[in-house]
């Protein structure tokens, strides 16, 4: 089996030679030519996801102020950030919402504003105010500071995400027999509607079932710049269940991720309200994949009709803590509109964009068959399933 | 000539339950109130709940005085001079409207999956307002 190495890889994007395609692109290569002849030829394989991943948020560093200040408890727009850590520092949470939100108090709440909006409005470059207020000490004595301020104030803002882009998810339903408002939207009674969430086909995680290739210091496409896998990330389990192809039939793998937010897009990173849950964060996330031999190319050849996702009952169980898995059904079914299922015709809709998904495995694509962006050799890869022979 | 005489060309929903489902509305504001009716869209449920989604030209005078008589009748007549607008640059082309919007006004072009919004068929009912995680559908008065 011919194989290639980083190195290899590498040195081609450099001289602009790479052959580069997106996850999509490579489905019909693979057809056309055969798996072989695809390994040969292709160097990298795209992905993109562009969804709502709750667990995100950002690290700022607001410099040291005149006189100093030891920030205990900051906000931004009103919505609070983490402050127990050193003196300017703060951690903005994508779910956090803004003081003072009536929450579901009138259910369901409508959350017009929340940390992964204070998120966008900083890579966008907006006016922010800040608030920040202290007990004072000998060597930080401000108690009390309020400015204005866009991202170009800021010394550092780097997203530090600890759980992104799931590997596959749940697809949601409701058996009760009232409408639900969840993170996965709204859900009518008795099985009227499912919402899914994936990057199906060009979903980075999928691409890669076993992590062959992805781990702790992968550079990857993150919110429109450049950024990082840190690791796995929270919930990573690579021990569920799998189909015969391989592919997990749940959430399974997960990245926790980093990436400088002076230099992303607001077009690909974007603060969110759903109705009745709260706000949130839709990340776009690209992960290149190199085809190091056939079996990276015959991952990469992954379809839609291949995955399957667990359909979840939102409305009894995933509430009250039972195994709210009822069924599967493939993310080609989910694609298409409507799918049969527990004897019912229920239509669909989704909740990640696939649009976005296939314009950032484009962009990816762009910049590494441009020659600005190298693939790396993680320093080590995402835990996998035991036994698994990733020839490392 | 009177005011009453100039023609109009108005859309109106009409929400109607299970005891005037039967009724020939339709047949009533042709034969009745000399209007030229447009049925851009119609539901009903299961349940025989249901809307109209209705053109109607006519005189104005004829067109006030049917909104009168289906409102005696019971029916929930809303006229539209609220519409929905879709911010397309708001829009993160999620999809999610396409599950709540009734009346096929918001959907999805396959396999593009890209979301299309088509005004003349949307019936006002607010639901991709409040469940559009980005914001980017407004009503505008
Ligand atoms: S829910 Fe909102 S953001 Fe999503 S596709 Fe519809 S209009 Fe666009
Ligand atoms: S208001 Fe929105 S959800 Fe309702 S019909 Fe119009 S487009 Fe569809």
């Amino acid at each position: 089996m011919s194989k290639k190495s980083y190195e290899e890889i590498n040195a081609k994007i450099k001289q602009g030679k790479a052959v580069v395609v997106t996850a999509e692109e490579v489905i019909d290569i693979a057809r056309e030519e055969g798996l072989k002849s695809a390994a040969a030829k292709v160097d990298v394989v795209t992905t993109g996801t562009f969804g709502m991943m709750c667990s995100s948020g950002a690290f700022l560093n607001f410099w040291h102020t005149k006189p100093k200040m030891r920030m205990q408890q900051v906000w931004l727009n009103n919505v609070p950030a983490y402050a127990g850590i050193a003196a300017v520092d703060a951690y903005i949470g994508a779910t956090e919402l803004m003081e003072g939100d009536p929450a579901n108090t009138r259910h369901p709440g409508h959350f017009r504003y929340g940390g992964g909006h204070v998120i966008e409005d900083l890579i966008a470059g907006k006016e922010l105010q800040l608030r920040a207020t202290s007990y004072g000490t000998d060597c930080y004595p401000l108690k009390k500071l309020e400015k204005t301020l866009t991202i170009d104030d800021l010394r550092d803002a780097f997203i530090m995400s600890p759980r992104n882009s799931y590997q596959n998810y749940n697809v949601g339903v409701n058996c009760a027999d009232k409408t639900v408002y969840t993170y996965m939207g709204l859900l009518k009674p008795n099985m009227g509607n499912i919402n899914y969430s994936t990057a199906g086909q060009l979903s980075p995680l999928l691409n890669d079932p076993y992590f062959r290739t992805i781990g702790v210091g992968t550079r990857i496409f993150l919110g429109g710049g450049i950024g990082f896998v840190c690791g796995p990330g929270t919930q990573h389990d690579h021990s569920g269940q799998r189909t015969t192809g391989g592919l997990p039939m749940g959430g399974a793998g997960t990245l926790a991720v980093t990436g400088d937010m002076k230099k992303m897009n607001s077009r690909y990173i974007r603060g969110v309200s759903m109705l009745g849950y709260g706000v949130s964060l839709m990340v776009g996330i690209g992960v290149p994949i190199p085809i190091l031999d056939e079996d990276m190319l015959e991952f990469t050849c992954v379809t839609d009709a291949d995955i399957l996702s667990p359909v979840c009952d939102y409305g009894i169980k995933y509430p009250t803590g039972e195994p709210p898995e009822l069924g599967y059904v493939t993310v080609a079914e989910l694609k298409s509109g409507e799918v049969n299922f527990a004897g019912k015709c229920i239509p669909t809709a989704p909740l990640s964009s696939y649009p976005m998904a296939k314009e950032i495995a484009t962009a990816l694509k762009r910049w590494v068959s441009e020659g600005s962006f190298l693939l790396s050799r993680p320093a080590v890869l995402l835990p996998t399933v035991e036994g698994y022979e990733r020839g490392e | 000539m009177s005011i009453d005489n100039n023609m109009v060309d108005k859309k109106v929903i009409l929400r109607f339950t299970s005891e005037l489902v039967e009724q020939p509305i339709v047949y009533q504001l042709v034969k009745e109130f000399n209007l030229v009716p447009n049925i851009i869209r119609a539901e009903v449920s299961p349940e025989k709940k249901g809307y109209l989604l209705l053109g109607l030209s006519g005189t104005e005078a004829n067109y006030r005085r049917a909104l009168i008589c289906l409102q005696q009748q019971g029916l929930q007549v809303q006229s539209l001079v609220e519409q929905v607008s879709w911010d397309e640059h708001l829009c993160t082309q999620c999809g999610l409207c396409t599950g709540v919007c009734p009346s096929g006004a918001l959907y999805l072009e396959r396999p593009s999956l890209e979301v299309r919004f088509e005004g003349e068929k949307c019936v006002v009912c607010n639901m991709c307002i409040e469940a559009c995680p980005a914001h980017a559908m407004r009503l505008d008065v």
